[in-house]
């Protein structure tokens, strides 16, 4: 799914990740980012991705890759076991994105999570305007046909870590690639991510 | 069409523990030689022996995993679906290798060998054997082949026993595992099925404590535990499709015990054409050497046992598989990644149950090539 919606840039995840950590990364695709991480940090990494094409893409890069369902959760992986754990586009697409998010925070002393924000100006104004659910370059599905059945919006997010009582060590807000600054980024990032602080 | 595969093949023997060599110390505690294996290999070397792959067969597999022996030979070998040029084990690129497992019936060292001290054969003075004395046979094959490290250990459900204990006995000496449909100890229910074939063998009067050599073997016996062990490899929706509840040889019921279903009719061709070729004590010594098998009891604990593997491993179970279930794979994954060990996992979902790994060559033949094509690099 994460490929032929536009996806959140890789340089800036890289940016967040120290060299020579652990890395888990969620809904890990054909492993394009831990290849990178692999490369560029000299990250041990894993993958966890559940459709067996992605898998044989993994195998292929020479990734190690679980065949698992996030939705139910992390209990393979012992509490603190990396130091970082990755969902990059994938919240949205979860049935319990809290629960995993728990889950995240269990098992990374660090946690990367990246959605598409619903709170773009471009979302609002389709809604307010045409009165259809919208459809655009950063959210090209037809509601019947998504992937992507929890949205939020940049402070929704922000609203449920202030409820779990979550660090947030770190946001970056982008609009295309270009960096928003955070006062304004409900409104005008198409994409956010946040680097929080695990539980241990 | 399917290209020609390896094509004819040649099985060879070489014989180690002999008078001169050092004896095989069994997990028995026994002392046991000498020792002929029978093997066949398939693609060649490279110059500096590091592309050799080592299949290993399951319970009723032998050493002839590819290829025909010659122009009267009906089927190919086990696994010749998987191995060749072009396929998954490519041979244009890999060494591949099977050898017939210590106790084995078809060329290797087992109990109808001729015991050398008496000049009959062994019967049940054979010594019991385990999975480890099977790879610790395979390990002096391997040494004499001059391969000191394995590209890959392979194979399915028996042959996975073997592939999990070479990264535990000899980590340095191999790369990569790949282990399908298989298991870190033999459940309580797989324990029973075995239990089943062997109280079949023994109860056959021709079985004599095992002394049937030269006399009538105890076919029916053997035939009967097949038949268990054949329903055990397939699953309720295999069985469905392939016979459902047709009758044999008539289209209504005749209300008497000449009916016959087509599963059942298959059942009695499988036991019939399994006591040709393989012999009831094999059966017996093999079974319980799975029965055996367990690498978290033996070690301690299952991540004990890893602790000391630096082997890339593949781990494949299959959904229909209900004689050795995905959860077992998964206690080894589990275990594996604990220890940060580098490990690969999936579940294929297919209808075949545990024969899946023999039959569902094309999905997991794609998986082990990617596999293979990385298995020197670690991430």
């Amino acid at each position: 799914m994460r490929d032929e919606a536009p996806r959140f840039s890789y340089d800036e995840i890289v940016g967040l990740i120290e060299p020579r950590s652990t890395v888990l990364d969620l809904g890990c695709g054909g492993g394009e980012l831990l290849h990178r991480l692999i490369l560029t940090r000299g990250v041990r990494g894993r993958g966890v991705e559940i459709q067996e094409a992605k898998i044989r893409e993994c195998l292929a890069k020479g990734i190690s890759v679980f065949q698992g369902d996030l939705d139910e959760g992390l209990k393979e992986y012992a509490t603190g076991s990396y130091d970082y754990v990755i969902l990059n586009e994938t919240l949205q697409a979860l049935h319990e994105p809290v629960m995993l998010l728990r889950e995240m925070l269990r098992v990374g002393r660090r946690a990367i999570v990246n959605f598409p924000n619903f709170g773009y100006l471009v979302n609002r104004a389709q809604l307010l305007l045409s009165g259809r659910m919208p459809v655009n370059r950063d959210l090209p599905y037809q509601w019947y046909d998504t992937p992507n059945i929890h949205f939020c919006t940049r402070r929704d997010f922000l609203d449920l870590c202030r409820r779990l009582e979550v660090p947030i060590l770190r946001t970056i807000d982008l609009r295309h690639e270009r960096h928003v600054p955070p006062w304004s980024a409900n409104l005008f990032a198409t994409e956010c991510c946040f680097l929080l602080q695990g539980s241990l | 069409m399917e290209s020609s595969g390896v094509g004819f093949v040649t099985p060879r023997d070489v014989t180690f523990a002999g008078a001169e060599d050092e004896p095989l110390l069994l997990e028995s505690g026994r002392r046991f030689g000498p020792v002929t294996v029978r093997y066949e290999s398939y693609g060649s070397l490279n110059a500096d022996r590091t592309n050799a792959i080592l299949i290993l067969h399951a319970f009723s597999g032998d050493a002839h995993a590819a290829g025909r022996h010659g122009e009267t030979d009906r089927r190919p070998g086990w696994w010749d679906a998987m191995i060749g040029p072009g396929r998954p084990f490519d041979t244009d690129r890999y060494c591949v290798i099977c050898s017939n497992v210590l106790g084995g019936c078809q060329g290797t060292t087992g109990p109808g060998s001729l015991d050398p001290t008496t000049g009959r054969p062994y019967g049940l003075a054979f010594p019991v054997v385990t999975i480890e004395d099977m790879v610790n046979v395979q390990y002096r094959l391997v040494r004499h082949l001059g391969i000191e490290r394995l590209l890959a250990a392979a194979g399915g459900s028996m042959g996975g026993m073997q592939a999990l204990q070479w990264t535990i006995s000899y980590p340095e000496a191999v790369a990569g595992a790949i282990v399908l449909a298989s298991t870190a100890r033999l459940s309580a229910q797989g324990i029973a099925f075995n239990a089943v074939g062997r109280n079949a063998i023994m109860s056959d009067a021709q079985w004599n404590n095992g002394e049937y050599y030269g006399k009538a073997a105890p076919a029916r016996g053997l035939a009967i535990a097949r038949m268990v062990g054949h329903i055990t490899y397939l699953s309720d929706a295999s069985m469905h499709t392939k016979f459902g509840r047709r009758l044999q040889e008539r289209e209504q019921f005749g209300f008497d015990f000449s009916d016959q279903f087509e599963v059942e009719s298959y059942l009695e061709y499988q036991g019939g054409t399994f006591v040709d070729r393989f012999d009831a004590n094999t059966y017996i010594y093999l079974s319980k050497a799975i029965d055996y098998f367990d690498l978290g009891g033996k070690y301690g604990s299952l991540e004990a046992a890893f602790e000391k593997t630096t082997s890339k491993f593949l781990l494949v179970s299959y959904t229909s598989d209900w004689l050795y279930p995905s959860y077992q794979g998964k206690e080894i994954v589990v275990a594996l990644m604990r220890r940060g060990k580098d490990v690969s996992y999936t579940e294929l979902d297919c209808p075949y149950g545990h024969d899946s790994f023999l039959l569902e060559t094309e999905r997991q033949g794609a998986l082990i090539a990617s596999f293979l094509q990385t298995v020197n690099r670690h991430a």
